[in-house]
């Protein structure tokens, strides 16, 4: 407990300008995850320790904002039929365990190897992970944009296909999303997954929505949408564990949630205007460019282990900077692409709107 | 235009300034004791529900808010029927 009170000695002092701050990038960041379900928690815990917060308040306060955003989101995008909580509660309850695990390996690896190991693992888990899954994302994307067939119903993918006719008695369970009946065991590795990806890069959604969408067969819409419950039961989860040992900073993570829950109303709403591959297109983007900020940072982590020859002081420096800033553009960008697609959905339909008033009146 | 139209149609100024008093207030009580607050959420142990609590609270009154704040300012979801699958 004595650690724990100087843990709270930690938290740092709040002036107008970090709460400015704060609240901005919140707001950005639930813009991104009310339309793609995750990915604009990755660049808080960063956000936060550029203003002096220790490492594990950074992680735990941004876990105690990520739950009640995503509370949020889901009944939003819920009242737009969005979200399969069944899909989402089974995928939670394995992700949980996946947290749990995930963070159990980060503790090992920060104890054998210190913070710049941890660091390093941290990095290229994103790296591996983003690369795999982002291209792949964003092809998937590239080839429905191709075909000009962008609204047309999503195909399902031969593995959902698989999954789906694979019949383990006991275990079939009727989803929504899918309209199908697979195994509930087939959620347990992908929720396991979700957890351990959320435990080292924070954002579980990148591996979550993917599987969802080509693995179970879920369409993107409702896979982002269900990633919300997903994130739901691993916060909660997550910011009890932290706050078992006195982490949370409350002041961050309410201020965060503050600009956040304007976000997420927001980018909730954006997927109703928009066709479904746009999902794709905005997480493959992110996911890519978030890839280059952590390439970055690998040579950094690497010096400091001894690994490759050491880098100055200022180099290490400009990679630190570059690798932020490419960070919080790849966000930006998010965002941009998600207000345009907004923008313009709201204006097709308010063009047909009048169209069809002028055609009933003549 | 019906008259159920027009109840729909109805902005929600009411609930907002309601809902964003609560949410003023609970931002300034949140602002205004920060020693107090993070000697004790700092504590862990049993405390930690109250992080959990504060989440919930906070999320109720301020979500409500910021979800009529997009509706009065026009900002709203598609009004055509979206088919998912």
């Amino acid at each position: 407990m004595h650690d724990v009170v100087a843990q709270a000695s930690n938290f740092i002092h709040l002036d107008v300008v970090n709460v400015t701050y704060l609240f901005l990038v919140g707001f950005v960041g639930g813009l991104v995850s009310g339309f793609i379900g995750s990915g604009g928690a990755f660049v808080l815990t960063p956000a936060m320790m550029s203003l002096g917060v220790p490492g594990l308040v950074a992680v735990a306060s941004n876990m105690c904002h990520k739950f009640p955003k995503a509370l949020i989101g889901a009944i939003k995008r819920a009242k737009y039929g969005q979200v399969d909580v069944k899909l989402g509660i089974a995928l939670g309850i394995s992700a949980e365990a996946g947290v749990l695990y995930g963070a159990h390996i980060q503790e090992s690896i920060k104890k054998a190897f210190g913070d710049a190991g941890s660091n390093l693992y941290v990095s290229i888990s994103f790296v591996v992970v983003l690369g795999v899954v982002g291209i792949f994302v964003l092809r998937d994307a590239w080839k429905t944009y191709k075909s000009g067939n962008m609204h047309a119903e999503e195909k399902i993918t031969k593995i959902a296909k698989w999954v789906q006719s694979v019949n383990i008695p006991g275990t079939m369970v009727y989803f929504k999303s899918l309209d199908a009946r697979i195994s509930i065991l087939f959620t347990i590795p992908l929720g396991f997954a979700t957890g351990i990806l959320a435990a080292t890069i924070a954002v579980g959604g990148f591996v979550g929505v993917p599987s969802m969408i080509y693995v179970l067969g879920a369409p993107s819409l409702m896979a982002s949408a269900t990633e919300l419950v997903i994130a739901f039961v691993m916060g909660v989860g997550g910011t009890f564990k932290y706050a078992l040992h006195g982490m949370v900073d409350i002041r961050l993570a309410m201020i965060i949630l503050g600009g956040s829950l304007f976000g997420i109303q927001l980018g909730a709403m954006g997927t109703t205007y928009v066709k479904p591959f746009m999902i794709k297109v905005v997480m493959g983007v992110i996911m890519v460019i978030v890839l280059f900020s952590r390439a970055l940072m690998v040579p950094v982590y690497l010096s400091q282990l001894g690994l490759i020859t050491t880098l100055t002081e200022e180099t290490t420096k400009i990679l630190k900077s570059t690798s932020f800033a490419i960070m919080i553009f790849a966000l930006a960008l998010g965002a941009f692409i998600v207000l345009r697609a907004m923008w313009q959905g709201r204006r097709a339909e308010q063009r047909e709107l009048l169209e069809k008033l002028v055609h009933s009146k003549a | 235009m019906t008259a159920i139209e027009q109840k729909k149609r109805t902005k929600p100024v009411t609930p907002l300034i309601l809902t964003g008093i609560v949410s003023v207030g609970l931002y300034i009580a949140l602002l205004s004791n920060q020693n107090f607050l993070n000697n004790t959420f700092g504590k862990g142990g049993t405390f930690a529900f109250l992080p959990i609590i504060t989440a919930f609270i906070f999320s109720f009154f301020h979500g409500t808010f910021t979800g009529h704040f997009w509706t009065m300012l026009g900002v709203e979801a598609s009004k055509k029927k979206k088919e998912v699958k």
